[in-house]
């Protein structure tokens, strides 16, 4: 299926605006739909579960600093279909809650703890949000624009 | 020295141990984790009933450190030292990436080149892979004979770039160096020199009544939740799904060669064990001298510096390219905002997906049985943490 | 040679000092040696050569290595319960050692020629279980205690196949006495117990079969009575670190080292003892005297040592309950039967 055909097949779907359902398929390079952050769970849920779509592989999900917003994109493949498609939702930086797709896949899991830990998005309904790749006593969120490297971290100085 | 212990210890997901339970840190210092993972165990003596992993000791920045090059090409050698044992396929995943996103057609030979590199590189990766496993499982020596084999194609990569370990060969659009003139010819050679040394390996390792009944029935992991944790490449066919990158999403030149997806058939115990992930990866490097020795016909000629950018400025755009590294699905999110350094660069690592299903496939097993299935997983901490 | 020394030195302490420590002259050496060797072996099997710059072809290399673990510091793990922790690699030789008592190196030469020698030994290489334990007790690390624990299941379950292999061996030569089993099968290899003994052609067919079983049952458990691959599951590199002697250093992990060394020749002598004439020349009364006797003894002794190594290096480890497994549900039940069945012809 072409992205074309999944964005119409999402939107008949899920016609209301609540959903947020946003196309980007003129975009440079990768296509992208973007949906509302807190129904990212039932759009997935349709998506995986859809006869015609089956998108049971979650390639990758990215945490984005969109510079005021912060963005999660969701890469989903399916196996049985060989067909790909982007998701994206953006939310604010002051506020970054984002419903986990843990409970659809998951790759989620450490991915959305990845998420969380380089950008500070929340993620609601996750099992177990800890810091993963950094110590777990680390302050800040390093991928963002606006990161600035502490001096000290447990009275270490930390180079440069 | 002793103290009286009140409160029952609890685990980092914060399970209250039972009182015949422990908890036992394997790693990040300890010789079956591969590097500085660290393993949280909970055990009932020798049964293991938690596993909770502990990664991020050797996490680099290489996101962090992307956005600050002054240049796409710049990332290459960052890269390189992502999956440290495979690091022609993280060029090559991050080349056909910023390609795409630059929307660069490359040369023919280049693209030749670089799927004999990508597969001499997969037979490196996966010679580790079961030799590792052999020394995790006890057998020594079958972990020389495939360093023995590996120091093979490590000069062949020394030949054309210089470098045995990080490699910095595939440039956007282009490579470092043509390959010199013998490359081709010792290629051939390694390739029939190769083949009889896999079934000599198999017959050693593979094969063994005691690495069968070590290996056969453990860790099982089912297609489905294989899929569900988006495990790939050798970890997913093992499970007997049948999903190659090369093949499904095709990238590169794959299309033209003739060869095989091995998959998990379950012919010592249950599809999905360790010793069916273990059998794709023996099987994988056959199928890859079969690419080899097909590219290495077939290569054409022509200027592996022609398609060169002299500067890489993308358009504002976004890219997710993947391609199947020894490990699986090695996709790179670029983002760029139309300036020569990249705006967001995300490492979809394979092994870091493969990884998060370790507590799913390890509860019951024994802690011989852990090291089994960690070996099993094939992790590079390198890029687990990247 | 008890005899010959007192004559010599006349019937003082003296004495019996120098016939308890002829088997220490003996245990260095042929550590040095077999820590070469199964360097050697190793890396010949495996495609390389190992060491080759410490003198000629790397021959240097075990002194060098023990040099080093003489002058390495000695450390002692704070929350150690120290008195265990030092005593432990000295009762864990003591026991190796204590063994090499009444190994029949010559007829002429055994440190103490005891009527119940077999039974010594078996008894005597319990003590190593206790050093062990008090090892992995002692060094206060989870590893190292389940290094412990594995080698003592180990250990135990694996003395009842060897002890109904030494049983056999009883039953058909009539004596625990280790010289008197070598006695027993000398005058050539024809009467060695692998193949039947000193019997009449019939009686010895029908014992070839059942000792056969039996050595490969005394040797499997031997194997695992030294903790070597594929039964080396109480070190077991890749799993518990180092098993018992992770938080050993220096000296103390030197003993323990040499104490798996004399251990490995100590098993490997009482399979030459059991089945294949112990310090009796293959060919009758050729090349035979007591020089000789020792020479073969040796011999033997190190060619089951060297079967070891080779077995060693080529499999991989065995899981812990596949090991319980293999003693109890496969050695135990055929040395039962291979015992029932010995005795019988015996007494036929």
């Amino acid at each position: 299926m072409s992205p074309q055909e999944i964005l119409e097949r999402l939107t008949a779907k899920f016609p209301d605006s609540a959903f947020g359902i946003e196309a980007k398929l003129d975009a440079p390079v990768d296509p992208f739909i973007k949906v509302s952050p807190q129904h990212i769970i039932e759009i997935a849920q349709f998506l995986r579960d859809d006869d015609e779509l089956q998108f049971d592989f979650l390639s990758s999900l990215s945490g984005i600093d969109l510079k005021g917003k912060l963005g999660v994109v969701y890469h989903l493949s399916s196996l049985p279909k060989k067909h790909k498609i982007v998701l994206r939702v953006e939310v604010p930086t002051e506020a970054p809650e984002v419903q986990s797709v843990e409970s659809v896949w998951k790759t989620a899991n450490w991915h959305e703890r990845e998420a969380f830990d380089l950008f500070g998005i929340r993620f609601t309904g996750h099992s177990d949000l800890r810091r993963i790749l950094l110590p777990y006593d680390w302050e800040g969120y390093p991928l963002r624009k606006d990161y600035q490297v502490p001096e000290f971290y447990n009275g270490m100085k930390v180079p440069y | 020295m002793s103290e009286i212990i009140t409160t029952p210890p609890v685990s980092s997901t914060g399970r209250t141990l039972r009182t015949e339970e422990m908890i036992l840190n394997m790693g990040p210092q300890h010789p079956a984790t591969h590097g500085v993972l660290r393993l949280e165990l909970v055990v009932d003596g020798e049964i293991v009933v938690d596993v909770i992993p502990h990664i991020g000791y050797l996490h680099r920045c290489f996101e962090k450190h992307c956005e600050h090059m002054t240049n796409y090409q710049q990332v290459i050698p960052y890269t390189d030292r992502m999956d440290y044992v495979a690091s022609m396929t993280n060029e090559f995943g991050f080349v056909v990436a910023a390609e795409r996103l630059l929307k660069i057609q490359v040369p023919e030979r280049v693209d030749y080149i670089r799927v004999i590199m990508a597969e001499f590189q997969r037979i490196a990766s996966h010679l580790i892979a079961i030799g590792t496993y052999g020394i995790d499982i006890g057998a020594f020596t079958p972990f020389l004979y495939c360093f023995r084999d590996r120091e093979k194609i490590l000069d062949l990569f020394e030949m054309t770039c210089g470098a045995r370990l990080l490699y910095n060969y595939m440039w956007v659009g282009g490579l470092s160096h043509d390959v010199p003139p013998d490359f081709i010819p010792k290629a051939k050679e390694f390739c029939t020199y190769f083949k009889p040394n896999i079934k000599e390996l198999n017959d050693l390792l593979t094969y063994n009544e005691i690495f069968v009944k070590r290996t056969a029935n453990v860790g099982v992991l089912p297609a489905d939740v294989a899929i569900n944790y988006g495990c790939s490449g050798p970890m997913l066919r093992g499970s007997g799904v049948d999903w190659d990158l090369r093949r499904d999403d095709p990238y590169s030149v794959y299309h033209k060669f003739d060869w095989d997806v091995c998959v998990g058939k379950g012919e010592m115990g249950t599809v999905g064990d360790c010793w069916d992930r273990h059998i794709v990866r023996a099987r994988e490097m056959e199928q890859s001298v079969r690419i080899i020795e097909q590219a290495l016909e077939q290569i054409p000629e022509g200027d592996v510096h022609a398609a060169i950018p002299k500067r890489i400025r993308p358009n504002p755009g976004e890219v997710y390219a993947r391609i199947e590294s020894p490990r699986g699905e090695l996709g790179y999110y670029i983002v760029s905002d139309g300036s020569a350094t990249p705006y967001r660069i995300k490492a979809r690592s394979p092994a870091f997906s493969n990884l998060s299903v370790i507590n799913e496939i390890s509860k019951g097993a024994m802690i011989a049985d852990m090291v089994a299935i960690a070996g099993s997983i094939d992790i590079v901490l390198g890029e687990v943490d990247r | 040679m008890e005899q010959f020394l007192i004559s010599l030195l006349g019937d003082n302490i003296w004495v019996h000092i120098i016939m308890g420590a002829l088997p220490l002259v003996f245990i260095l050496p042929y550590a040095l040696v077999t820590i070469y060797l199964e360097m050697k072996i190793a890396a010949h099997m495996q495609d390389r050569l190992a060491y080759m710059r410490t003198g000629w072809h790397g021959t240097l290399q075990p002194f060098a290595d023990i040099l080093k673990l003489l002058q390495k510091e000695d450390t002692i793990p704070t929350a150690a319960d120290k008195i265990l922790f030092i005593l432990a690699p000295y009762i864990v030789f003591t026991g190796t050692y204590a063994a090499f008592a009444v190994l029949p190196f010559s007829k002429a030469y055994v440190g103490s020629d005891l009527n119940i020698g077999l039974f010594y030994i078996v008894a005597i290489s319990s003590l190593v279980v206790v050093g062990l334990l008090m090892a992995g007790w002692a060094s206060n690390n989870k590893w190292s205690l389940f290094g412990a624990l594995r080698s003592a299941a180990q250990i135990v379950s694996y003395e009842i196949p060897s002890a109904f292999a030494i049983l056999a061996v009883i039953m058909i030569t009539g004596t625990m006495s280790l010289n008197g089993i070598s006695d027993f099968q000398s005058s050539g290899i024809q009467n060695w117990l692998i193949f039947g003994g000193p019997f009449p052609m019939g009686k010895k067919l029908l014992l070839f079969p059942f000792m056969l079983i039996m050595f490969v049952i005394y040797y499997i458990s031997s194997m695992a009575e030294v903790n070597r691959t594929p039964f080396d599951i109480p070190e077991a590199e890749s799993e518990l670190v180092q098993g018992y002697n992770t938080e050993f250093s220096g000296m103390k992990f030197a003993m323990f080292y040499l104490a798996e060394y004399a251990n490995l020749f100590v098993v490997s002598a009482i399979v030459t003892v059991l089945f294949f004439g112990g310090w009796a020349s293959p060919f009758g009364t050729f090349m035979s005297g007591p020089g000789w006797d020792a020479f073969w003894f040796i011999t033997k002794g190190m060619f089951f040592v060297c079967v070891n190594i080779w077995l060693r290096w080529t499999l991989p480890r065995l899981r812990v309950d596949q090991l319980m497994y293999v003693s109890w549900k496969v050695l135990t039940p055929f040395a039962l039967f291979c015992v029932l069945a010995i005795g019988l012809i015996v007494v036929w």
